[in-house]
């Protein structure tokens, strides 16, 4: 009997535990495009990698697998931007997993068509 | 030959029928295409004529338009990202004064792709000349090299890029031919903006383009023609 409550036991907590401590992310308009988010949260910088050569070097743009299209969908829908606030898209996730990112140091984190509309309202 | 070595032979021979047979489609695709998410065609050449006829000493359109496209902040500061430059010169002995803008010549064998270390700065198939930013070291030895003073390295950090042109610290770069404009279909922000339809901006391979057609008929020359780097970038009335 102790075993299997144990089991049990094991079995339920990795859940709870999870939703206690997992970040709280804004994921915008969010939907599932290119693969389901689990795949996509183990795999997404390979995509992200592949990608950016695919395109810079070859010139083979694909928007669905770009960075601008990931940031279209996830990009907050009240600030536009998948890196302004502590609980945007890629923040929130990357400060819980302490893993730096760099693309925003030259990538824009802005929906492109709210960058648009903000450069020529100026 | 024993019959077992017959057997391997042939099992060699069919099974590398089998994998040209294989590999055949795909690489017949690849040459094929020249769309979008099959990587651009070095079918292509992109290249700019630039009338100097038509070129005004101190119009500048070409210049906003271009710090505007990409984000350039416009200053002239030994520190600041100049991507087009407008320059004047006078020949001393007849007095005549030309005035034409200045920016990376998209050559042919860039001068910039031999010496970079990292592979980052790199030609496209279709001519145009880019820095790889996620390769780039920022070492410089590519300002160095480019006999045309194209290049400009980025000192500070910066925030609020136009997300079709990524910018940062420490990572050289230079005009892109708005590459990212090109892939859309759209022309150059500075041809786009010339007031005097100056730069004609098309593809030199197509004979049929209406830079090719002017090239043909009209003289114009390269700059530094004497390094044979064979530039994108051809001037006319020079």
């Amino acid at each position: 009997m102790k075993m299997i409550l144990f089991i049990l036991l094991l079995a339920v907590s990795p859940v709870w535990a999870a939703d206690a401590v997992a970040p709280k992310i804004d994921i915008g308009r969010g939907g599932e495009c290119v693969k389901d988010p689990q795949w996509m949260r183990k795999n997404h910088m390979h995509l992200l990698k592949h990608q950016r050569d695919e395109t810079l070097r070859k010139g083979a743009r694909d928007d669905k697998v770009s960075l601008k299209g990931c940031i279209e969908c996830h990009a907050s829908t009240s600030d536009d931007s998948v890196t302004a606030r502590a609980d945007s898209f890629c923040v929130a996730c990357h400060h819980y997993e302490a893993v730096k990112i760099d693309c925003f140091e030259c990538h824009s984190g802005k929906r492109k068509s709210a960058w648009l509309q903000q450069r020529n309202a100026k | 030959m024993s019959d077992l070595d017959m057997k391997r032979r042939n099992f060699l021979k069919t099974s590398v029928g089998a994998a040209a047979v294989a590999i055949a489609p795909g690489m017949m695709l690849f040459q094929v295409a020249n769309g979008s998410s099959e990587g651009v065609s070095a079918k292509v050449r992109w290249g700019m004529l630039i009338d100097t006829n038509q070129c005004k000493t101190g119009c500048n359109d070409c210049v906003t338009a271009c710090n505007k496209e990409n984000g350039l902040s416009g200053e002239t500061k030994a520190t600041d990202a100049q991507w087009i430059r407008k320059i004047e010169i006078k020949d001393i002995s007849s007095g005549r004064e030309v005035s034409l803008p200045m920016m990376c010549q998209h050559c042919e064998h860039p001068p910039c792709v031999d010496v970079c270390p990292t592979n980052a700065s790199m030609k496209r198939a279709d001519g145009i000349v880019l820095v790889d930013k996620h390769r780039c070291i920022g070492c410089r030895y590519c300002i160095m090299a480019c006999p045309y003073k194209a290049r400009s390295f980025v000192h500070e950090p910066l925030h609020d890029q136009n997300p079709d042109v990524p910018r940062g610290k420490g990572t050289v770069e230079s005009c892109t031919l708005c590459v990212h404009r090109v892939d859309q279909g759209l022309q150059p922000a500075c041809a786009e903006a010339c007031p005097n339809k100056a730069i004609l901006f098309g593809d030199l391979n197509d004979p049929q383009s209406e830079i090719a057609k002017k090239v043909r008929t009209v003289a114009s020359v390269q700059v530094r023609a004497d390094l044979r780097l064979n530039p994108g970038v051809r001037y006319q009335g020079l």
